[in-house]
């Protein structure tokens, strides 16, 4: 803890700040009553009726899927586009694919989501493919903006990396392609999954861009929340919201967990080699 | 080498220079004082790096994500520009063919149709919903600053051993979903919310305020969801500072506050901006916070885009709006990228 009052006082609001509501959705979720502000006694109710709405379910399975084959192809694409930032130095277009990649960090969703059915509609005027707006579509866009994330945690994790590993490989002989895989592959692993994670829950999440290019019959989690949303509260997404915060808690205590493993390892090799 | 030092997977929606640097310094050789640029020649990122020695693969590697964002991102910005010159059509697709081809005459003619732009300028509700938009997200990358700022100094003044956790607190958030974390305002803002029952009970009120579906609530809701892009960067700069340039001005007299002042604030500023970018640039787009919080009059021009193509199927409009929405980001937009790269230069060592 920061030893100034004020850093101390500005440190706690701000977690708070970006606390209250979540613990709030989660006291919630389990309240008998509708009301937020009447506590009615514990129940289980919500969550019942979560597991019971069809079409809620089917929403989630659908983005599930959506989001797993978005971040697989996200990690490839994305992985290959930070390697080309932080390895290939100054290849001819650098400049326009550079902006390319960090751009959708930033762009306005709305954008990103209309220009995307446009090429869709058109694309689909011109060849016939894709037939329509549905499932393929959804994920088309989603690699497209998540791949920006993949490509900027892999390429800081590239900058950061100890190059002469690779080169002390080159000059013993290796293939670029071998030194790929058997050196920087697995430097870059835990930036590669990172980017994997992120990149499925970014499009788990996503709503505005699934809701330009997905068609009647694919119809995502959060367009489902959304539509129950928009119209006030519905405390069944409470029971959602605390389902998610669970999932996420139990994923970082393991990653928690393994990253603490991982350092005392560390720790030992370095108290080895220092030994002898 | 194996610490992946930041706790949680991903680290953060955040641009590569502004990840925040690891808390605790792995111990490579690349990062031994002097080592990092001593140990290397300099092939990295001169151009002469390893895997360019590899042409032919060389040429693949580049060629799929190059050819993926060609297609799916820059293209589809040139069909947007497009059909923002075509009319609004009764048909499938909405919208008019901009090349005709007269078929006596054998050429081909190209309609640009300019009045989906005159109709911005024309119409106060498309001026008026721009210069919100601006203002609010304005305003609201103010607030993260304020919010932000002192966060972001504590935890780079913490003890070596609370910043991970810390970090990881901020992060946090970033991994349950955005849509809920909105929706969880309507409980609290509401007229019969709990903050509207909290200052009742405490007697500072009477009647209930009216906060959500006002401005007020949107400017909550976008301070609330993207004050970690704030944090993260600023931190990242304040981490990196050096710590002697305050001792020496303490040991020369200078009150904390105005070390503060003088020296601190302004070393800061690269790590502000890019966290006002981060902010202020999504947010001016934004459209699930005012539709969800804002109520029918926070016009912003991410809802006037939305309802412009799903009410009213105008495309073509929908279509001019966005290229203007580009038009107004391009600065921030090229001045983002512009931090983005020089951190990434200095991210080398």
């Amino acid at each position: 803890m920061p030893k100034s009052w004020f850093l101390r006082i500005g440190l706690v609001t701000g977690l708070l700040f970006l606390y209250l509501p979540i613990l709030l959705l989660v006291i919630l979720s389990f309240n008998a009553n509708r009301s937020v502000a009447v506590w009615s006694g514990f129940s289980f109710h919500w969550y019942r009726e979560l597991f019971n709405d069809q079409q809620l379910l089917s929403a989630a399975w659908l983005s599930v899927q959506v989001a797993f084959v978005s971040a697989t192809f996200a990690v490839v694409l994305g992985t290959l586009a930070g390697l080309m930032l932080a390895r290939f130095g100054a290849f001819r277009g650098r400049a326009l694919f550079s902006g390319m990649v960090s751009a959708p960090l930033v762009m306005p969703e709305v954008i990103l989501g209309l220009s995307l059915l446009l090429l869709f509609v058109s694309l689909e005027q011109l060849t016939g493919w894709p037939e329509g707006r549905g499932m393929l579509t959804i994920i088309l866009s989603h690699i497209t903006f998540t791949m920006a994330f993949v490509t900027v945690v892999v390429q800081s994790r590239l900058v950061s990396m100890d190059a002469s590993l690779e080169e002390a490989a080159m000059d013993l002989g290796a293939r670029p392609a071998k030194v790929f895989f058997v050196i920087t592959l697995p430097i870059i692993a835990p930036a590669i999954v990172s980017g994997w994670l992120l990149a499925f829950t970014l499009s788990l999440d996503d709503l505005v861009i699934t809701s330009f290019v997905s068609g009647p019959g694919s119809t995502t989690l959060p367009q489902v929340v959304f539509s129950s949303v928009r119209l006030g509260l519905s405390p069944k997404i409470n029971a959602l919201a605390t389902i998610v915060v669970a999932i996420v808690a139990v994923g970082i205590i393991i990653a928690g967990i393994y990253n603490a493993r991982q350092e005392r390892m560390r720790q030992l090799d370095e108290k080895m080699a220092a030994q002898g | 080498m194996a610490a992946i030092s930041n706790p949680v997977p991903g680290g953060s929606r955040n641009s590569a220079g502004l990840v925040p640097p690891e808390p605790v310094e792995p111990v490579t050789s690349g990062q031994a004082p002097g080592g990092a640029g001593a140990a290397e020649p300099g092939p990295r990122g001169s151009g002469l790096g390893l895997l360019s020695r590899f042409r032919p693969g060389r040429g693949v590697v580049m060629a799929i994500p190059y050819g993926w964002l060609l297609l799916f991102f820059l293209i589809p910005f040139l069909i947007v520009l497009k059909i923002s010159l075509s009319e609004a059509q009764l048909a499938i697709p909405p919208f008019t063919p901009l090349t005709e081809t007269l078929a006596e005459e054998g050429r081909t003619v190209i309609t640009l149709f300019w009045d989906n732009y005159r109709r911005l300028t024309g119409d106060d509700l498309y001026i008026i919903a721009y210069l919100n938009s601006l203002w609010i997200a304005f305003v609201s990358t103010i607030f993260c600053l304020l919010i932000g700022y002192p966060v972001a100094y504590a935890i780079a003044k913490a003890d070596p051993r609370w910043r991970a956790p810390l970090l990881m607190l901020i992060i946090l958030p970033f991994w349950t979903s955005f849509l809920i974390r909105v929706y969880a305002w309507i409980g609290i803002l509401s007229d019969t919310g709990l903050l509207n029952n909290f200052l009742m009970m405490l007697g500072i009120i009477d009647s209930p305020l009216r906060i959500l579906y006002t401005p007020t609530a949107t400017y909550i809701g976008i301070t609330y969801s993207y004050l970690p892009f704030m944090i993260l960067p600023l931190y990242a700069t304040l981490e990196k500072m050096d710590n002697t340039l305050l001792e020496a001005a303490a040991d020369l007299g200078c009150p904390p506050w105005k070390a503060f002042l003088t020296i601190t604030l302004p070393l800061s500023i690269p790590g502000m901006l890019a966290g006002s970018l981060l902010v202020f640039i999504p947010a001016t787009g934004e459209f699930v916070i005012p539709e969800l919080l804002g109520g029918p009059d926070t016009l912003m021009i991410g809802r006037v885009l939305w309802s412009e193509f799903f009410n009213n199927r105008d495309w073509p409009v929908a279509s001019a709006v966005a290229i203007a929405l580009l038009l107004f980001l391009v600065v921030p937009i090229m001045l983002f990228q512009n931090v983005q790269g020089r951190q990434q230069e200095a991210g080398r060592g």
